[in-house]
């Protein structure tokens, strides 16, 4: 596999360039007026979205866990974000009642004992982080402990990110139904209807993909990341070089949790709304699609991925509405055929190939011809 | 001839051990007992169970019945691979499995001796004495110009000489070593066959093989067991064991073209 080393080795540019860009670049032109509120808002949400196709590249790209529940976790760490806003909503939501309106619409006169506490900033953002954590925690540990991998895992993960969608979609629950949540008003006293409480928010999401991707590159460059791509390409072997393989699965499977629940939680305020529709089916093997599309194994690829087919999305939506799942299809059959490594893996396939017409001209028949590397991870 | 594994000093020792597949009797009341230092050879026509066997030690298939004592004390039956690993048990595949993915020196590496925590992993060094043992086994397995290639490109034999020396990195004290020479030209044969030699007294060495010219060069008057229908045939030196009438019908008749 030749084509890895070329990839990496544009990455770290990248990456700088990247982060530049987002983080200082994109916020200077909307101070300037150059970029309007909106597209910067709508920027904030795709770069939420990023995140979490980091931590899903981060399992399948590079442990082989295909996991299909990020989207779960996401919206879990939305939810914990949420209850705090529809608490700080106070009075000013339509029955002019300190207790949330879908409450009062139920008919309570009380708040639960479990919302109490998220009046706190501080516990909700704990919440964020320790419910989503426990739940992989939970689920992992059952999962990896009876040895379920490959194709099984991803059924499993998508059979639970479908149950709980059904649970959150029940009134009963009392998380707001199908509804959700909505109608925020302010988080830490900042009013989230200012376009200068958004820039910060902006801002706060391409620091925080920043430090998760900087967090990722460490990771994935320590002995760990050895040990991730081992269990990746040969999780046998790696058990009989006395690897408690599960332990690390779990470890690395917690993490991706904790990171999708982040952006979760970071995307609500920015969107303004929270509903189970965030955790179906749909949501979670789009954003595999992201994954794909932008580069497996890389950590610049899911950012790619993320934000251009979620930028193509509300582009062709507009001009295009029918056509827009047949683009997305289209799209992503191309690049499975075509481009084993995604969008970022480009440049080392024309330099491969490059070299490999070289190589026929020269008539050298050399046997270092990467191997293909298309199919889907499995063990 | 029954003795108490707690008795002996054996290194390992399997009594009564029964394995069937779907009503195939791949192993059949196996007793095989295993000095420290020593390096044996085991052979057999496909089929003898000779693979299963190694399963069986290294946890990764449980027998139907049978015992398996480790070292006088542990029982490998109650462990998993990875427990099974860190009583220094280490294992060299058939077919080569490195992680082609990763570099020759990354191989090592990840099968270096040395704490197997998750902490570890992300917070542990490598020490200058590991890495100068590092260096020596590359000389020794002949990678050493490879260090930075990928395990996946190197040829079928290099696999196989990274593959052993993965089993030096882990320090272990019992190398089982499945079909070392399986597709190696003479020239590569002979020098594993060195290599093993090199490493016997250090290590106790299992080698399971078929090509009696390369047990020949490794045996050298040491002891050789015949495996047929999962069950001891005979052992001995190779001359008496090549010599044994039920062996030349089972095993060295039919292969008589090969040896």
């Amino acid at each position: 596999m030749t084509k890895a080393p070329a990839a990496s080795k544009i990455q770290m540019p990248l990456l700088i360039v990247m982060a530049v860009f987002l983080v200082i670049v994109m916020p200077l032109l909307n101070v300037t007026g150059h970029i309007e509120d909106f597209t910067l808002n709508v920027w904030g949400k795709y770069l939420c979205y990023a995140i979490m196709a980091v931590s899903i590249d981060l399992l399948w790209g590079y442990t082989g866990l295909l996991c299909l529940g990020q989207a779960l976790f996401f919206t879990l760490g939305g939810y914990m974000m949420g209850m705090h806003l529809m608490l700080m909503i106070g009075k000013l939501g339509s029955y002019n009642s300190d207790l949330p309106d879908f409450l009062v619409f139920l008919g309570h006169k009380k708040l639960p004992a479990f919302w109490e506490p998220f009046y706190s900033f501080p516990f909700a953002a704990l919440m964020v982080f320790l419910v989503p954590g426990l739940l992989a925690l939970i689920f992992g540990f059952l999962a990896f402990r009876s040895r379920i991998k490959g194709v099984y895992f991803s059924i499993l993960t998508q059979a639970l990110t479908y149950a709980a969608a059904l649970l959150f979609f029940r009134n009963e629950l009392l998380m707001g139904g199908n509804n959700g949540f909505t109608d925020f008003r302010t988080l830490l006293g900042a009013n989230l209807r200012e376009p200068s409480t958004q820039r910060v928010l902006y801002i706060v999401t391409a620091v925080l993909l920043v430090a998760v991707i900087a967090g990722c590159k460490w990771l994935t460059a320590s002995r760990f990341g050895l040990i991730q791509r081992a269990i990746r390409d040969s999780e046998n072997r790696v058990l009989f070089s006395g690897y408690a393989t599960a332990n690390f699965k779990l470890f690395i499977f917690v993490i991706c949790a904790m990171i999708a629940a982040m952006a979760g939680a970071l995307y609500v305020p920015q969107v303004g709304i929270i509903n189970p529709g965030e955790m179906t089916t749909e949501r979670s093997l789009e954003a595999v699609v992201w994954v794909a599309l932008g580069g497996r194994g890389t950590l610049v690829g899911p950012v790619v991925g993320a934000v251009g087919v979620n930028a193509l999305k509300s582009w062709a939506t507009r001009a295009y509405p029918d056509m827009w799942l047949l683009i997305l299809g289209g799209a992503f059959v191309l690049v499975v055929m075509f481009m084993p490594k995604g969008i970022v893996g480009i440049p080392g396939q024309i330099r491969d190939w490059m070299a490999k017409s070289k190589n026929r001209r020269e008539n050298k028949k050399e046997s270092d011809v990467p191997e293909s590397e298309g199919e889907i991870n499995e063990s | 001839m029954k003795q108490d594994p707690f008795q002996k000093p054996y290194l390992l020792a399997a009594e009564g051990l029964n394995k069937s597949f779907d009503g195939f009797k791949a192993i059949n009341d196996l007793n095989f007992y295993l000095d420290e230092g020593e390096l044996r050879t085991v052979i057999g026509p496909n089929g003898a169970g000779k693979t299963t066997f190694l399963d069986i030690i290294t946890g990764r298939t449980q027998p139907d019945t049978g015992t398996l004592v480790w070292d006088a004390d542990h029982d490998l039956l109650k462990l998993n691979e990875y427990e099974i690993y860190r009583h220094g048990i280490g294992r060299k595949f058939q077919t080569p499995t490195v992680y082609g993915d990763h570099t020759v020196m990354e191989n090592l590496i990840l099968s270096m001796a040395g704490p197997r925590s998750i902490w570890h992993s992300l917070f542990g060094k490598i020490l200058d004495p590991q890495k100068e043992r590092l260096a020596e086994i590359l000389e020794t397995i002949k990678l050493s110009t490879h260090a930075y290639r990928k395990a996946g490109e190197l040829a079928h034999g290099q696999k196989q000489w990274l593959e052993i020396g993965m089993l030096l990195a882990q320090e272990a004290r019992l190398l089982l070593v499945d079909e070392p020479a399986a597709g190696m030209t003479d020239e590569e044969t002979y020098r594993t066959g060195e290599l093993l030699l090199s490493l016997a007294g250090k290590h106790t060495i299992v080698v399971i093989e078929h090509d009696m010219e390369f047990v020949r060069q490794i045996s050298q008057g040491r002891k050789v067991t015949v495996l047929h229908h999962g069950h001891v045939l005979c052992e001995g030196p190779v001359d008496k064991v090549q010599s044994d009438e039920r062996v030349l019908e089972v095993y060295l008749g039919r292969k008589s073209k090969a040896a």
